[in-house]
């Protein structure tokens, strides 16, 4: 399911990026790419804030859309 | 080799992500001997600094914070191009060692790249109060690399590193290779083959254009090797099934954490539980308080520079009128001849004296800016107020570029480098100007406190407010003209909340203000002089009187003002020195006017109305960037971008003033 239905608090796994140019790579030399789990601090919706390991990344409005990830029971 | 003999000077890099204390390492190494200039052909800044170690003269270049080598972010290519280029003896890669594997990921860029690194592992205080053991042994091995632990901001490690760097031309670790798996590798040989760029490793260069890096494509764009790089890729692509950066960028992850995994004793726990950090983004960036806690925020700053900054002023403003006095007196009694008198008292002590009075307040704004920056919370500012840029279509970094306007148009407008679209950029330089300035600051407390003495700082922040409702509305207007399309998504690191140091903080203010002093001492000295001269000619003539050549000049634009409620020639002559910079037009007034008894308050009072004075804080905040401002404008983009800024705030400007003030007008006769 796309990171924009996620809410604040749960974990996931990075399935797939769908980027235009660059976004897949920009996203990964940052440290979140495909197979590693993260938690979404802030969904409410509004700014999207991820949390991988200490590292916080925050997305812009339209990226949670086009980043697939999957719950982690 | 040169083991036994030390070269006498040396060059190196420091290189790493942003928020990797690079910075802390840097100052940590140069110390006091640091100059700040400019990437050629770009307006990035270049840090550079020397220190001495063992007799060696090392030169130590500050590349900018990145995270990779790719071709598509500025900040990458100038790093990628300065490493290629000038093949510095080494280069420091600065480790957040507490973030292993992500840190580690341009570690590898640059050994692909043939750099000679020496792995700093920083913030080690960070990983051993976590429990957590590095196998630097193991790491060294593998990567082929010396490895120096350091925390910097306590300076431990400094030493060894020096050691490191001196002894880092001796060295020479093995090729450095990442094995891409098989199919991959195998066009990698194939394209290694034909792929011959001068000064780029083969290899290097063979796994770029599997990437798609454009600017490895472009340099090789007429040779035969494009078609071939088109076959490998789709080839691969068909193979995998899915596409070939992500099949990459999986290979380069699944050997960094296999050597993370490898050479740490304790596995960091990936899964944080919430810390305070989130908490306090949970309610700061929050949808629905995001925003009124923002504003709420600024308007704190807004009271603190006015309430703090104002006792302050005032002091500075009485020593200057007595400077003034006491000089005027001086010459007087040793028979000095009265232009000297003229020169010293009314030009320079008035001039530039009446616009130092506003060193407090600019002072204090600076120190909130720098508080706001280094606690973290600009960072989430940019993200509270996407999705509201999103929809005046703009993007969400624009913001801090917008708020750096704030205090100087001149960072503001090169913060714009952040910006990966050229569009969203330049619409970005064009009204930055409109975040109205520290420079113009002067301007609005001294009219403000002549005619709304119980209202000053409401009536200030309705001008700044001003500045941003117009900001949007011209944004809007340019983009539908020039700039249709698509606004790039934000993807932005968000640093931990900390609390600022008061040294670092007042480092930074201190850092601005000082910028805000030498202007006064070159530009607005000579600005005023000039101003002064003018005015005390042809001789004979009255200073500062309309038959002086100044005089005259203020009256040609008289007449023009006149609608807008102040067609005065001395307002007409403030608002032309105002080209030079912003505080010249309370330094004109100021000499104009002389810094008389009754002080520059009242002569204000007795030239103009609360409406006219209104009117002309409007003109003052939109006519015209000042000639630094426009000269940077003009280095970001060309000609044609910088003139459509200058045109269409002159315009806007002289409209809203005469706007304001007609309205005005007649909404009081309606009384």
């Amino acid at each position: 399911m796309p990171l924009s239905m996620v809410r604040p608090g749960e974990r996931v796994r990075i399935i797939e990026i769908k980027g235009g140019r660059g976004i897949v790579g920009k996203l990964a030399s940052m440290g979140f790419y495909p197979g590693v789990e993260i938690v979404v601090v802030s969904n409410s919706p509004g700014p999207l804030i991820l949390n991988r390991g200490g590292i916080r990344m925050g997305l812009g409005y339209g990226m949670a859309h086009r980043i697939l990830v999957s719950p982690i029971p | 080799m040169k083991d036994k003999e030390k070269a006498k000077s040396v060059k190196i890099a420091l290189a790493g992500n942003p928020n990797s204390g690079k910075t802390t390492v840097f100052n940590n190494l140069t110390g006091g001997r640091q100059h700040v200039g400019n990437w050629p052909g770009v307006t990035v800044e270049k840090k550079e600094g020397k220190y001495s170690y063992n007799g060696c003269e090392v030169t130590v270049v500050d590349l900018p914070g990145i995270y990779s080598l790719t071709a598509y972010s500025l900040d990458e290519r100038i790093a990628r191009d300065f490493l290629v280029r000038e093949k510095p003896d080494a280069v420091v890669a600065v480790i957040d060692a507490s973030n292993l594997e992500r840190n580690l990921y341009l570690v590898t860029q640059l050994l692909e790249l043939g750099a000679h690194v020496i792995l700093e592992l920083n913030m080690m205080d960070m990983v051993r109060s976590r429990g957590v053991e590095i196998d630097t042994g193991k790491l060294s091995a593998v990567l082929g690399i010396p490895i120096v632990e350091t925390v910097a901001h306590r300076g431990e490690g400094m030493d060894e590193l020096k050691e490191a760097i001196a002894g880092a031309q001796a060295e020479r670790g093995d090729s450095f290779k990442i094995d891409y798996d098989h199919d991959i590798e195998g066009e990698i040989e194939k394209l290694q083959n034909a792929a011959s760029l001068p000064g780029f490793p083969s290899r290097w260069a063979a796994v770029k254009l599997l990437e798609g890096d454009a600017e490895v494509l472009k340099a090789l764009e007429n040779t035969e090797i494009v078609p071939l790089v088109l076959e490998s890729q789709t080839k691969l692509e068909r193979h995998l099934g899915y596409d070939l950066e992500t099949a990459l960028v999986e290979r380069r992850y699944a050997f960094l954490s296999g050597l993370v995994r490898e050479s740490t004793r304790k596995r960091l726990d990936l899964m944080e539980r919430l810390d305070l950090s989130d908490r306090i983004d949970r309610v700061l960036v929050n949808r629905f308080l995001g925003i009124p806690i923002f504003l709420a925020m600024m308007w704190l700053v807004f009271q603190l520079v006015f309430s703090l900054g104002a006792p302050l002023a005032d002091w500075i403003d009485a020593f200057m009128g007595w400077l003034g006095e006491a000089v005027s007196s001086g010459i007087q009694n040793v028979g000095g001849p009265p232009w000297l008198c003229s020169l010293l008292s009314d030009g320079i002590i008035g001039g530039v004296g009446s616009v130092l009075v506003f060193l407090p307040n600019i002072m204090l704004l600076f120190l909130a800016i720098a508080v706001l920056e280094a606690s973290g919370y600009m960072a989430r500012a940019a993200f509270v107020m996407d999705r509201l840029m999103h929809a005046l279509g703009l993007h969400g970094k624009s913001f801090i570029p917008m708020l750096l306007g704030f205090g100087c148009n001149i960072p503001g407008i090169m913060a714009t480098r952040t910006l990966e679209s050229e569009k969203d950029r330049i619409l970005t330089i064009l009204v930055n100007p409109l975040m109205s300035c520290s420079a113009r600051l002067p301007i609005y407390i001294l009219f403000a406190g002549a005619f709304f003495p119980r209202n000053q700082g409401m009536v200030i922040f309705s001008l700044y407010l001003m500045g941003i409702i117009l900001a949007v509305v011209v944004a809007r207007v340019f983009k539908g003209i020039y700039f249709k399309g698509e606004v790039a998504p934000l993807i932005m690191e968000l640093p931990p909340y900390r609390l600022p140091t008061l040294k670092g903080v007042l480092v930074h203010m201190w850092e601005r203000s000082s910028l805000f002093l030498k202007k006064a001492g070159t530009i607005i000295f000579l600005g005023v002089v000039l101003i002064w001269f003018l005015a005390s000619v042809p001789f004979g003539v009255d200073y500062a009187s309309q038959e002086s050549i100044i005089g005259k000049l203020g009256s040609v634009f008289a007449p023009l003002l006149k609608p807008a409620g102040f067609g005065s020639w001395q307002a007409g002559v403030a608002l032309f020195f105002g080209i030079l910079a912003k505080e010249v037009v309370v330094g004109t007034l100021g000499t104009l006017y002389g810094v008389e008894e009754l002080g520059l308050t009242s002569a204000i009072q007795s030239h103009f109305t609360a409406l006219s004075a209104y009117a002309f804080m409007v003109m003052a905040l939109v006519y015209i960037p000042c000639i630094a401002a426009i000269a940077t404008i003009k280095r970001e983009t060309n000609w044609r971008w910088t003139g459509l800024a200058v045109s269409y705030s002159l315009v806007l400007g002289w409209g809203l003033a005469v706007l304001i003030y007609q309205i005005g007008a007649f909404l009081m006769t309606l009384k």
